[in-house]
């Protein structure tokens, strides 16, 4: 599904230069749950960001589900972020003036699914991560927990091939954290192809593999024995 | 493009701070505002004046003759003379191109001594020998009877044609005026008819109180013999008498033996050259109306694009999450240019519509409050108001223009990260 090779990223700030990542190869099959693992300043971010075609890789090659990523104009990198990928932030990014189930239904309206059927979508996704009830309400109306699942319902809402979580734990307690890992799971129990970035232990082996970035080389890349986060809950 | 959600959210964005909008609004409001008022009071004006030059044929000048100020051919300055019929064959020989040539003579005059006599009521008026052309030249309705004819010149008829405001004078109100006579200066004339000069201005009422009889018969009756006290000369359509004026004087100079350089011998009233000057003052009131107003309006339209820059950079991480989900940067751009454009033309509608009843108001106050000198129904033509609509759309996109740029010139991960 995804593959990299010799991926090289430096931020230029002034005279120098941040060599963030330094030549990363990895391929990631379909259905797999991968949690990115590394102290803070890895480079996890800059990795998923150019996976999620945020921002671009100085040199090297990306293919996503046998399509080379690469010179993407903004208006294609915008397209292909809508029909592929999904994503989940540590602070959520919701809309704050939109409700719930608005939030959910954006990337849909972005595909111009017709009003109707993009709201039946939207409330079935909501309905998953069991908000049903709280499709109406606005995001600062809801815990963090809440906010982060109504994302995690906003990401899986058009269907992507691969979904990206950055640290999506980072910002709940560790009850909260482990109520979005099982959903994180199930959603993978699915079939989903999962990247997840954290830092911790307890939440990257409720994955099934690990990649262990390390001043932007990968130091280990092993698969583990999933936890299943529901024994928590 | 036009669908519900993208309605559903300029109408969340600009209501978010509504008092930052109205305020914004306010700024295009007023330029408009100004814009229609200043072009309605413009034209409020042109219609004052216009008015006042009523129905007179605009291509027209009067020429009177003076005393001269150049001894020539033997004859000495200071001179007088008179005008006499010869001179308008001749002008009527020499100079093509006018329309009509007509001598006149007057006796009495504005606060003059009583010169009309019928029964027992007498009058002080305005009594011109004329020929008929002076009825096109100087217009009025005869609502009674008939005017001047040239069976009336050639046989010298003692008839008269009076003003509304002379039978008020001389009749009672329901006395049959036709074939009534009037004395005039001692001799009789026959009232034939009956004229109503069209004008709302105040010289209206001086204008309905004067006497028309045929040039022939005012000459004999008043022993002026050939004289003509002076000329009304109108000009072809197409050929200014501003242009040939010089022409027609320089036949009355040789004729009377006057230096050609002589300015001041014969005098003349140029009515085309005055009509054209106030022609070009309301051109340059326009004008004057526009650049006002469009400069207003350009500070407003600058306060909007001011306004959407600010709306643009706080939603800067929004644009971020909605490009990470994968809204075309068209469509952004698309939204920022329609909350611009909606908010320009809204309250540049509230600017017409204000505008407009304003004038509306204006107007009822004139109405119930008479005419008043040199300004008269004030208002503007559709075609202003669609002028106004183009220059609002073209502002409003010319304001949504630079923040449409900037909501999309930062990548979306810097803008993702921005808080
Ligand atoms: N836009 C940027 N400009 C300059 N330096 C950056 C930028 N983004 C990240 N960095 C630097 O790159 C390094 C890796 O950042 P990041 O990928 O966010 O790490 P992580 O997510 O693993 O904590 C850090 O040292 C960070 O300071
Ligand atoms: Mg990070």
């Amino acid at each position: 599904m995804i593959e990299i090779k010799e991926l090289h990223k430096s931020y230029k700030m002034g005279a120098n230069s941040l060599h963030v990542l330094k030549g990363l190869n990895f391929s990631i099959k379909e259905g797999e749950l991968v949690a990115i693992m590394g102290s803070s300043g890895s480079g996890k971010s800059t990795l998923l960001n150019i996976l999620g075609m945020l921002d671009e890789a100085d040199s090297g090659e990306y293919t996503l589900d046998g399509v080379p990523i690469k010179n993407l104009n903004e208006t294609k990198a915008a397209k292909y972020r809508n029909k592929f990928l999904g994503f989940v932030f540590q602070s959520f990014n919701l809309i704050n003036y939109k409700s719930a189930l608005e939030n959910v239904a954006l990337p849909l309206y972005y595909q111009k699914v017709p009003r109707k059927q993009r709201e039946e979508k939207a409330l079935k996704y909501l309905e998953q991560v069991g908000l049903k009830e709280w499709a109406e309400h606005l995001p600062n109306e809801l815990s963090g927990g809440q906010k982060q699942r109504v994302a995690i319902a906003r990401a899986m809402a058009a269907e992507p091939k691969v979904l990206l979580a950055d640290e999506p734990t980072g910002a709940l307690d560790s009850k909260t954290s482990y109520e979005v890992m099982d959903l994180i799971q199930k959603i993978n129990d699915q079939g989903n192809t999962i990247l997840v970035v954290t830092h911790e232990e307890d939440i990257a082996h409720m994955c099934k593999r690990i990649v262990h970035l390390k001043d932007g080389v990968i130091v280990e890349d092993k698969k583990v024995e999933q936890v299943r986060a529901s024994q928590y809950v | 493009m036009f669908n519900k959600d993208r309605w559903k959210e300029i109408l969340e964005v600009l209501t978010g701070n509504w008092f930052r909008t109205v305020l914004t609004a306010f700024g295009v409001f007023w330029g408009i505002f100004i814009l229609i008022l200043l072009l309605s009071a413009g034209k409020g004006l042109e219609n004052g004046i216009m008015q006042d030059f009523g129905d007179i044929a605009t291509n027209t000048m009067f020429m009177w003759s003076r005393a001269t100020t150049k001894a020539y051919k033997g004859l000495p300055k200071g001179r007088s003379f008179l005008f006499n019929t010869d001179d308008v064959e001749a002008i009527r020989e020499k100079v093509p191109n006018l329309r009509f040539i007509s001598p006149r003579n007057q006796l009495g005059g504005f606060g003059g001594a009583n010169n009309v006599v019928r029964g027992l009521k007498t009058g002080a008026y305005n009594v011109y020998g004329d020929y008929p052309e002076i009825i096109r030249q100087d217009p009025m309705s005869i609502i009674d009877g008939r005017f001047i004819n040239y069976s009336d010149i050639n046989e010298r008829r003692k008839v008269a044609v009076i003003g509304e405001g002379v039978k008020t004078g001389l009749y009672d109100n329901d006395e049959q005026v036709l074939g009534t006579y009037i004395k005039i200066q001692g001799v009789n004339f026959m009232v034939v008819g009956v004229y109503k000069k069209k004008s709302n201005n105040g010289d209206g009422e001086e204008g309905q109180k004067q006497i028309f009889v045929p040039f022939t018969s005012f000459s004999q009756a008043f022993n002026r013999g050939d004289d003509v006290g002076w000329m009304a000369i109108t000009a072809n359509d197409g050929t200014s008498i501003t242009s040939i004026k010089n022409d027609i004087m320089a036949v009355v100079k040789e004729n009377h033996k006057v230096h050609p350089d002589d300015q001041r011998a014969v005098g003349h009233f140029d009515l085309y050259e005055q009509f054209q000057r106030v022609q070009s003052l309301f051109t340059a009131l326009r004008f004057i109306a526009y650049f006002v107003g469009i400069l207003v309006l350009l500070s407003g339209v600058i306060g909007v694009s001011n306004i959407m820059l600010i709306v643009v950079k706080e939603r800067t991480k929004e644009i971020g999450i909605r490009r990470a989900l994968g809204e075309d940067p068209w469509s952004i751009k698309l939204q920022i240019l329609m909350e611009s454009l909606f908010l320009t033309i809204i309250s540049g509608m509230a600017g017409i519509t204000f505008g407009a009843l304003f004038i509306y108001g204006i107007n009822t106050l004139l109405d119930m409050n008479g005419p008043v000198d040199m300004f008269a129904n004030p208002s503007v033509g559709l075609g202003v108001v669609m002028g106004a609509l183009a220059i609002l759309i073209v502002s409003g996109l010319l304001a949504g223009f630079i923040p449409a740029q900037s909501a999309i010139k930062v990548k979306p991960i810097d803008a993702l990260r921005t808080e």
